[in-house]
């Protein structure tokens, strides 16, 4: 900590390392430490009743060992599948939803933004309830507005299918969280100066083209980072399916994502007893496959980008 | 002329679009709350009408005051929401400003290792935290839960703190230094005031997750006594889900205290993220 090249006075500067230690031992401890530690223990197993070990095995078992590379393959499609489905729609339809909020003459703004934000702030617990109660043919009231609006013949026990109760429950996941990149985008585009907007009206640049040719490429970094955080949110997925599927992730694991994987594995469920170690190896295998996602991003897509970047 | 009438349609056009959508994004709360104030019957019979005189109906609220547990789960939520978000935004606030202010050797490195962690999931590193947890004797304590949202908390904090701190002129801290101010004084006097905007966006983003979360309730303190709301309603519902009246009561009070904190910090969420907090 010398402070030779300093232009603050030159007294012994503590006070620097009391305003970093609490966040910095505490983000250590709980959070860098653990990361470290997990990490090493998808090293080790036992063998013959030892811990001992045993290199790169916990992984080749996971992903070639039929008893486990079933599931673990089956829960990284679904992961892809979810992930696809948030980006085709979640992201398109928070644009969308900005650009509409970002008009300065629109009125009632605040109360639009407010509302469709709503579902996020819900906790998965409400969300997967109130949908499982929705869809139900129990209850009755997806079929009887599906019969209202003349498509009554259409409906099915969506949830409760192994054809479709991933694909329903990425889009509930999507009901919920498109206030995310709704609002981060909504104050990218109000963030965008006048004058540059006033500049391309001079040129006759108006309506839907201003907004593909001037604005959409101003908030490309935004779009880009509300994709990494989808990207992070998604493959680290677990509370929707365990409230609304179980920790089984039915019917028949058709709903699994890895974070329900990881949950099974490392805690056990009915029979199965809890695996320390394989568990540690999945909860590896996620950290690598979004270090990988966060990595692609940043060198690939958010450096082209900053070029736009005012 | 052309122009009003084609601005008019756009309104239309845009009020049709964002109001479809709300009735949408709003639909399935509204379904919940109408029903938690009907009587069972109505429930089935009508899930889309608004409660009448004659089907309103109290009985599953107190079916879940009858229990009483549901206070305690609230309570515990409370307490642990409030004060990892209290050591968030201090000990945020006290890293952001060492490496807002200071030049000192490292500085640079111990914000690109502290900003790692806005995307790496704090979850991934569970088993290791739960032996930490284990070892340190603090399983069903809500002072692992604490620990444990504040580590996760911390980076994000940090990092749009840090941008803020940026931002404020080094006249008044030079000055404040000039009177005679300690580093302390000047943070805590100074520099915290001015970045209550920040904090709000802070408070708003690190606050939902922390209310919400399952997962670490579920593994580290799911003992009666220490549950907070989210597994106390999903034990709750897992319970009762043949008593339609006392599970919609129950997602009732779960929704009104967030969706009250939500509208008190919407509009600083806003100007938060407007003011470039997050870019």
């Amino acid at each position: 900590m010398s402070s030779a090249k300093s232009d603050r006075p030159p007294s012994p500067r503590w006070h620097i390392a009391v305003f970093l230690a609490p966040a910095l031992s505490i983000y250590s401890a709980l959070m860098v430490i653990p990361l470290a530690s997990t990490l090493k223990q998808s090293l080790y197993n036992h063998v013959d009743d030892t811990l001992a070990f045993v290199g790169f095995d916990n992984f080749s078992k996971l992903l070639l060992d039929p008893t486990w590379a079933t599931s673990f393959w089956n829960a990284l499609s679904n992961n892809l599948v979810f992930f696809v489905i948030h980006m085709l729609l979640q992201n398109p339809i928070g644009i969308a939803l900005a650009a509409l909020l970002a008009n300065p003459k629109l009125r009632l703004v605040r109360f639009y933004r407010t509302a469709i934000f709503v579902p996020t702030i819900l906790s998965f617990v409400i969300v997967g309830f109130v949908w499982k109660l929705i869809l139900s043919p129990l209850w009755g009231v997806a079929p009887s507005i599906m019969k209202a609006i003349g498509l009554g013949g259409l409906f099915a026990p969506w949830l409760g299918r192994e054809d479709s109760a991933l694909i329903a429950l990425s889009l509930v996941s999507v009901w919920q969280f498109v206030g995310m990149p709704m609002i981060l985008i909504y104050a990218a585009l109000l963030s965008i100066p006048d004058e540059v907007l006033e500049a391309a009206e001079c040129d006759g640049v108006t309506g839907w083209s201003q907004f593909f040719k001037i604005k959409l490429p101003l908030i490309l970094p935004t779009i880009g980072i509300a994709s990494i955080l989808t990207f992070v949110g998604n493959f680290n997925a677990f509370d929707l399916v365990y409230v609304a599927q179980g920790a089984q992730a039915g019917p028949n694991y058709s709903t699994d994502l890895l974070g329900t994987f990881l949950y099974r594995t490392f805690f056990g469920f009915q029979l199965q007893l809890g695996d320390t170690y394989m568990g540690a190896t999945i909860a590896s295998m996620m950290f690598l496959l979004i270090l990988f996602g966060v990595c692609t991003y940043l060198f690939f897509v958010q450096r082209r980008l900053q070029r736009y970047q005012l | 002329m052309f122009r009003s009438r084609s601005d008019l349609v756009r309104g239309i056009g845009a009020h049709a679009a964002l109001g479809g959508y709300t009735l949408i994004a709003l639909f399935p709360v509204a379904l919940i709350v109408i029903n938690a104030f009907k009587s069972r019957a109505a429930i089935f019979s009508e899930p889309l009408m608004p409660p009448t005189p004659k089907s309103f109906s109290l009985i599953g609220f107190e079916t879940i005051s009858a229990r009483g547990d549901f206070i305690s789960y609230f309570i515990n939520s409370a307490t642990v929401t409030g004060v990892s978000l209290a050591l968030i935004l201090l000990f945020g606030a006290m890293a952001a400003f060492a490496l807002s202010e200071y030049r000192f050797r490292g500085n640079a490195l111990i914000a690109l290792y502290v900003a790692l962690g806005i995307m790496i999931p704090i979850r991934l590193g569970t088993v290791a935290i739960l032996q930490l947890v284990v070892s340190a004797g603090l399983v069903n304590n809500l002072v692992a839960l604490v620990l444990v949202y504040t580590a996760q908390g911390l980076p994000l904090s940090v990092f749009i703190l840090t941008e803020f701190m940026r931002q404020i002129s080094a006249d008044l801290k030079d000055a404040g230094r000039i009177d005679g101010l300690s580093e302390y004084k000047i943070f805590f006097t100074l520099v915290l005031p001015l970045v209550r905007p920040a904090i709000a966006t802070v408070a708003v983003f690190t606050m939902i997750p922390i209310w919400n979360d399952l997962w670490f309730p579920l593994i580290l303190a799911p003992a009666e006594q220490t549950k907070t709301i989210t597994l106390g309603a999903q034990v709750f519902i897992g319970q009762f889900v043949t008593d339609w009246n006392a599970v919609l009561a129950a997602l009732t009070l779960a929704i009104v205290p967030v969706l009250i904190l939500y509208l008190l910090f919407s509009r600083q969420l806003v100007r938060g993220l407007t003011a470039g907090a997050v870019k």
